[in-house]
């Protein structure tokens, strides 16, 4: 395995420096077959012995818990407890999974082809592997991947494989069981289905959240989810679910199990299969339904190339030690464990948190492209430079060395590749995603999507659409290093906008981008101060400012570092300003969400024509989806909850008052965010 | 109110004063109610006691047999011969004479301590490291005229100094010697007690009673802050059986008397009290009233309080007692019930009359492998709920079961190695049951041989649906001949750098296994936080059953070669176990007694959120604070009492109560009173 790079973690993260070894070496030299049949011969978790799936099943259905909430279902639905209870067991055959052995084989064979053609690379970090192996005895695992590609599905279950880890179940979204054969290959090879809106359907919360405490309980095989509940379409982390990290979580907070290992894990591509399918659906292009001919029919994504993939297995995290002092666990002495019972709010502060920090560690943890970079420059040039005359590659390979260096200084970690020259590390970046730019007469061009030829003439709304998807794929690029840089550009924003140097009024305003952004970028709740005083030490460190303990004012030379940050962040401000000034001069002030998501569009498109707005991300449906969630959590807007469609209600005037505070006319006071409690 | 007159101080000072001077209040007489205490004389010398008080195991010279430095008795403990196997020394136990060749092998292996590494305790005790006494010279002239014996010698004193706790005793192997009494009493009946603790009263000295030493709350600690005289008021004078009343089925006993001889003069005229603590053999009666205390074959007996029918116990204020011994009573809340785990801190338990029976005619040993602890769990929470527990029920975790079979002596015939080994391969390799996770529940049946056996086939027959398999009475026995030796093991430990301690709770039954998997895990975990430089021994039994729960209880050790202060990381790690088990829904104590858990956890206000919920702690945290602010403040209880008048306390009282205070111990000793004055009498 000579095909190693160094990462480049530096100071300001714990980690050290970790070697990175490409799985795929060994595999291109040896066959599919044998690889599948390779002896597999995990450690066993020591705490328990292993148990079967039927014995798992068995226990669930048994247990007090599920016996009280029968009870209770039957009596509100006026149903027998035996109709309940074959209720309940047909919930847990369509959710449960079946790991079998030879199905993992299976997977790896079919990975094994596939991932060899699809990336000339998958490193892996051999520290973190070697940790989890050790964590896997000891305690219950909850394997914790970022969620940015179909992909990230098995690929931990392939590793696993690889390195004799026990194969995790998975938790998986119910569409997926709907494929025919795949989703029962996809069953037997660890997957249990959760289905999409559960809502307040008692008996499958109940089915659900036993079958997962049993899992830790037992402990016989790591459990891994997304914290984040679904893919990201925009590659940027997505604020934590905790309703399936509270149910991780309570067999510790109970006493069950000693501890439980959380372990962040982060995924980056170079390049992510379903970037174009993405950048579509961010435009109101439906995501195509899960189904096997669906995946069939995008087998010809599988003959291009993706560059290479970093799987960073993180330090595992011991709740144990992270509830210290923050959760009671006394709390549960006084009444019958198993009683179903509302969380109380020291529990789900503390999930919260947990679930935020775990997001946080697989920021991270993630591997940064230079191609990430280089969007992010690119981004900062005018939409029409790139489609028109196009952008000098000196002058982008320059900035590009220049942001190199201040996201390692940002204690960023680059998968720059060790002895290349930049000039071919970035060109053969570029080559790689030829999709999105490229490179004539020692210009970059952003490539505009081949149509297919039309009869009528190109309108202009059709014009902005072409240019969007690439601009927004562009985005999502820039995405993937955006949690390097979000804390110090917060407060190069707020020195813009406030144009204070007291810290105290920086402060303030700094905490208020953080709620309305709150949705856009994951902070860990509570941690405003933290935040904002890394921000002052990176800027500082960085040479972009002096800080002391009442100033912060910019440092002479500073403003190249400065005015970058700011601009990296203008998209956002300008997309939420216009969502802000659409509802304020909305007709009315209920919407529904569907109206809400077009006119916003249909401005912006207006906007974007007549040059009032620079930035395609106003256009993003996720985009618009934050904005109104952060909204209600500030209380400016409130959900009618009669309505099936989603309607919600403005208030217009608590609007205004953000967006004035957004643009500096009044500073942000009392702005009261309302704890964040969605279990 | 009386207590305003008490030296002053800080609001919890005046609250504990307050708390306590309600307490003095329930135990005044009602006013007018001067009746003296009747001067009976102490029935030891006016009548012949019921039995014989011949043949006493503990001699007023407790240095005679027993270790100043160790556990039991100076002739029996282990030792490594020459050939470097494991003995053990003297012929009191069945142990004793016995080579135990797994022994060396298991502490290498469990502890990585060798034979090299020996520590080397203070061979005897140099008096002139003791500091000197300081005497009351008014209390000893007056003392003196009662003609109750009395001794200021070092070694007294020394040995009256300490329970047995880990730190006691790893400070008197270094030969390091704290405040100690000043002087011990050996008091020949209640009747001196009244005295001594008159006495104490009007010549402010402080009284810590004692009764078999083996206490491991830290009762027996004298503070070192306290500047009054300290005198250990030592009971195991008071060592008569009084009477037998064999149509009520019960005998009335002094309790200074002793476990074992107690047992073996009932046994003498054919009766038991079934009474079995683990520390029998030197625990006295009164201690175990004072601590509340619990013995092995409780669930045919029951535990000290349902066994005790009437207790005398002198207080500062007055004697406190009730009028009657009728088996149940509305009279108000139970008196005994503040005197039974009060740790020593009212008063002095004088006599109690104790619940009879006839010695059972048939006695059954007996053993069951679970395939592993789980299953013997289910299997022993089955047998609760059908309530058909046996005398006693153990159930030992994989390791104990390892550290069992490291104690099996030398066997002498080729025959009986060949059946172990057939059993070991039979459970092993034919019933497949993994060595390294089976576990084994001892028992012991007892009543007449009949019901025994259709009993045992009960309890075997629930065993078997758990995948237990029986495995012979020897296991069963060795199991319990174990529990008598294990303190021995600690002293051995300490030669070669182990130092270990047990600790125990009570917890419901769905927590049974939360609690075990937790605290062993926790201990395992700190140990390793805290630089031990060896994994640690940890390891739990199942020791009681009750309808709602079970008492746990757990052995910690490990090898501190390598670590500065190793009593501190012990009490440390100790401490992280305590607070898993109360954060794991467990008591403090199921029936060492919590006064030294309230010192150690109250100290830190971190812990004061753990303890709402257990009412029974608070209760103790206060007597606590009462009795340091009483010894601080140079007699509050006393001065109070004087404050009030000088009512009379042994009044009768209209209800069927009549009052007296004092404490006592559990496993042993009596415990540290605070500065016992007592009034009146």
């Amino acid at each position: 395995m000579t095909n190693t790079h160094k990462d480049f973690s530096q100071v300001g993260l714990k980690d050290e420096e970790e070697d990175f070894i490409d799985i795929l070496e060994d595999r291109r030299h040896s066959s599919d077959l044998s690889f599948a049949f390779r002896t597999f011969s995990p450690q066993p978790y020591k705490v328990a012995p292993p148990c079967s799936t039927a014995e798992l099943n068995r226990v669930v259905l048994e247990s007090q818990f599920l016996r009280y909430v029968t009870k209770e279902v039957a009596v509100e639905m006026d149903l027998s407890v035996e109709e309940v209870q074959e209720e309940a067991r047909g919930i847990l055959g369509e959710m449960s999974q079946n790991l079998q052995l030879g199905f993992i084989r299976l997977m790896a064979y079919t990975f094994n082809k596939v991932f060899k053609r699809l990336y000339s690379s998958i490193f892996v970090n051999m520290e973190g592997l070697n940790r989890l192996h050790q964590a896997t005895q000891e305690n219950p695992v909850i394997l914790m991947p970022n969620h940015r590609s179909y992909i990230d599905f098995l690929v931990i279950s392939y590793i696993m494989f690889l390195y004799d880890i026990p194969i995790p179940v998975i938790a998986a979204g119910i569409p997926l069981a709907g494929m025919k054969i795949v989703g029962e290959i996809l069953r037997r090879s660890g997957a249990f289905f959760i289905r999409r809106a559960i809502g307040s359907d008692k008996l499958y919360w109940a089915v659900l959240s036993e079958y997962v405490r049993t899992i830790v309980r037992k402990g016989f095989a790591p459990l891994e989810f997304f914290v984040e509940g679904f893919r990201s379409r925009t590659l940027k982390s997505v604020s934590p679910k905790l309703g399936m990290m509270h149910m991780v979580l309570e067999p510790f907070f109970k006493g069950e199990v000693f501890d439980i290992t959380l372990l962040p894990i982060s995924i980056s591509y170079d390049r992510v299969l379903e970037e174009s399918l993405l950048a579509h659906e961010l435009l109101g292009v439906p995501k195509p339904k899960e189904s096997t001919m669906g995946l069939l029919k995008a087998s010809r994504v599988l003959s291009e190339n993706y560059g290479c993939m970093h799987v960073n297995f993180g330090r595992p995290l011991s709740v144990r030690q992270l509830c210290e002092g923050r959760i009671n666990r006394c709390q549960y002495n006084l009444i019958p464990r198993d009683l179903p019972e509302k969380p109380t709010a020291e529990a789900q502060a503390c999930v919260s948190w947990l679930a935020h920090l775990v997001v946080r560690n697989q920021e991270q943890g993630s591997q940064i492209s230079p191609w990430s970079l280089m969007c992010g420059l690119l981004l900062q040039v005018p939409t029409r430079v790139l489609t028109e005359e196009g952008f000098p590659w000196h002058q982008l390979t320059e900035k590009t060395l220049w942001l190199r260096k201040l996201a390692l200084d940002f204690g960023g970690r680059l998968n720059w590749p060790d002895g290349v020259p930049d000039s071919d590390v970035m060109s053969s970046t570029a080559t790689l995603h030829r999709g999105i730019v490229q490179c004539k007469a020692g210009r970059v061009f952003l490539v505009q999507q081949d149509e297919p030829a039309r009869t009528h003439p190109v309108r202009p709304e059709e014009g902005v659409m072409k240019t969007a998807a690439a601009a927004l794929m562009l985005v999502s690029y820039r995405n993937q290093c955006l949690h390097v840089f979000v804390r110090p550009a917060l407060l190069a924003t707020a020195m813009h906008i406030t144009k204070s140097t007291q810290r105290d009024e920086l402060l303030a305003f700094f905490s208020f981008l953080q709620d309305v952004f709150s949705y856009e970028f994951i902070f860990i709740p509570g941690e405003s101060l933290q935040d904002f005083e890394e921000a002052c030490r990176l800027l500082k460190k960085c040479g972009a400012i002096h800080a002391n303990q009442q100033e912060v004012a910019a440092a002479q030379g500073g403003m190249e570092v400065l005015s970058f940050l700011q601009e990296l962040l203008k998209p956002f401000i300008h997309s939420y300003q216009l969502v802000f000034r659409y509802l304020c001069e909305a007709e009315s002030d209920i919407l529904t969400e569907k109206e809400f998501g077009l006119a916003v569009r249909g401005l912006a498109t207006k906007l974007l024509l007549t040059a009032e707005l620079h930035t395609y991300e106003a256009l993003s449906s996720d985009l618009q989806k934050n904005v109104l969630s952060a909204l209600r959590r500030l209380e400016a807007l409130t959900k009618l909850s009669s309505s099936v469609s989603n309607k919600f209600k403005v208030n217009k005037a608590a609007v205004k008052r953000i967006a004035d505070m957004l643009s500096g006319k009044i500073p942000p006071l009392n702005l009261q965010a309302s704890p964040d409690a969605r279990l | 109110m009386a207590s305003s007159s008490c030296g002053g101080g800080s609001d919890r000072q005046m609250a504990a004063q307050h708390r306590l001077s309600i307490i003095a209040g329930h135990l005044q007489r009602p006013s007018g109610s001067n009746t003296a205490i009747l001067a009976a004389e102490c029935k030891a010398q006016a009548s012949k006691p019921f039995v014989s008080s011949e043949r006493r195991t503990v001699p007023r010279r407790r240095q005679e047999i027993m270790k100043w430095n160790g556990w039991g008795y100076s002739d029996s403990k282990f030792v490594y011969n020459k050939k470097g196997q494991a003995e053990f020394t003297g012929r009191r136990y069945k142990l004793s004479g016995m080579i135990i060749p797994g022994l060396k092998d298991w502490m290498e292996n469990t502890f990585g301590a060798t034979l090299q590494h020996k520590t080397t305790a203070t061979p005897a005790l140099n008096s002139s490291a003791v500091p000197p006494p300081t005497l009351n010279e008014a209390f000893m002239e007056e003392l003196k005229s009662t003609g109750i014996p009395f001794s200021a010698d070092a070694e007294d004193r020394v040995f009256r100094a300490h329970g047995h706790c880990l730190h006691e005793i790893f400070a008197l192997r270094e030969g390091k010697i704290g405040r100690v009494p000043d002087m011990v009493v050996w008091p020949n009946c209640h009747n001196d007690v009244v005295k001594i603790v008159e006495l104490a009263c009007k010549h402010n000295v402080c009284l810590i009673p004692y009764g078999g030493g083996t206490s491991v709350s830290s009762a027996l600690e004298c503070p070192p802050e306290e500047s009054r005289s300290i005198v250990s008021l030592d009971t195991s004078q008071m060592n008569r059986i009084l009477w037998i009343d064999e149509k009520n089925l019960t005998a009335h006993v002094e309790a200074g008397i002793i476990g074992q001889d107690l047992e073996n003069l009932l046994n003498e005229s054919g009766y038991c009290t079934g009474h079995e603590p683990d520390s029998m053999e030197f625990s006295s009666l009164g201690g175990w009233v004072a601590t509340r205390a619990s013995g092995m074959k409780k669930n045919i007996y029951g535990n000290i309080e349902d066994l005790v029918i009437h207790i005398k116990m002198v207080t500062p204020q007055g004697v406190i007692e009730k009028s009657c011994q009728g088996p149940r009573m509305s009279t108000g809340p139970d008196i005994h019930h503040f005197i039974m785990g009060s740790e020593g801190t009212l008063g002095v338990i004088t006599e109690v009359t104790m619940k009879i029976r006839p010695v059972p005619e048939y006695q059954k040993y007996g053993s069951v492998v679970f395939p592993n602890f789980e299953q013997g769990v289910a299997c022993l929470r089955e047998v609760a709920r059908q309530r058909c527990a046996p005398a006693s029920i153990r159930l030992m975790d994989n390791e104990q079961f390892k550290f069992g079979h490291a104690l099996k002596p030398q066997v002498s015939s080729i025959f009986t190695s060949f059946l172990d080994g057939l059993k070991k391969f039979y459970i092993t390799k034919f019933k497949g049951f993994d060595p390294n996770r089976l576990c084994v529940a001892t028992l012991l049946f007892e009543g007449d041989r009949e019901k025994v056996l259709q009993h045992e086939k009960q309890v075997y027959d629930i065993a078997a649906k758990f995948g237990g398999l029986a495995a012979g009475e020897d296991n069963g026995q060795r199991g319990y001949m174990l529990t008598f030796v294990i303190a021995y093991l600690r002293d051995l430990g300490m030669d070669y750098y182990v130092i270990g301690e047990s600790f125990e709770t009570s917890v419901p039954w769905d927590r049974v296994l939360d609690i075990c998997r937790n605290v062993k895990a926790r201990i395992v975990y700190e140990c390793k936080d805290k630089g031990v430089q060896f994994p640690p021994l940890s390891t739990c039994r199942v020791t009681q059953t009750y309808d709602a729960g079970a008492c746990v209880y757990f052995y910690f050790a490990f090898n501190y070669r390598g670590l500065g202060d190793p009593v501190h990381v012990y009490e440390q790690v100790e401490h992280a176990a305590r607070e898993e088990i109360l954060a794991n829904g467990g008591s403090l104590s199921h029936h060492h007694g919590a006064l030294r858990l309230s010192a150690l956890l109250s100290g830190t206000d971190a812990v004061a959120n753990v303890w709402p919920g257990s009412w029974r702690l608070s209760g103790h945290r206060t007597a606590l604070r009462t009795s340091k602010h009483t010894r601080g403040s140079n007699g509050g209880l006393h001065s109070c009492a004087q404050g009030d008048g000088a009512k009379s306390s042994a009044a009768p009282e209209e209800k069927n109560q009549r009052v007296a205070a004092y404490p006592k111990s559990e496993d042993g000793p009596l415990q540290p009173a605070p500065p016992l004055g007592t009034h009146r009498a």
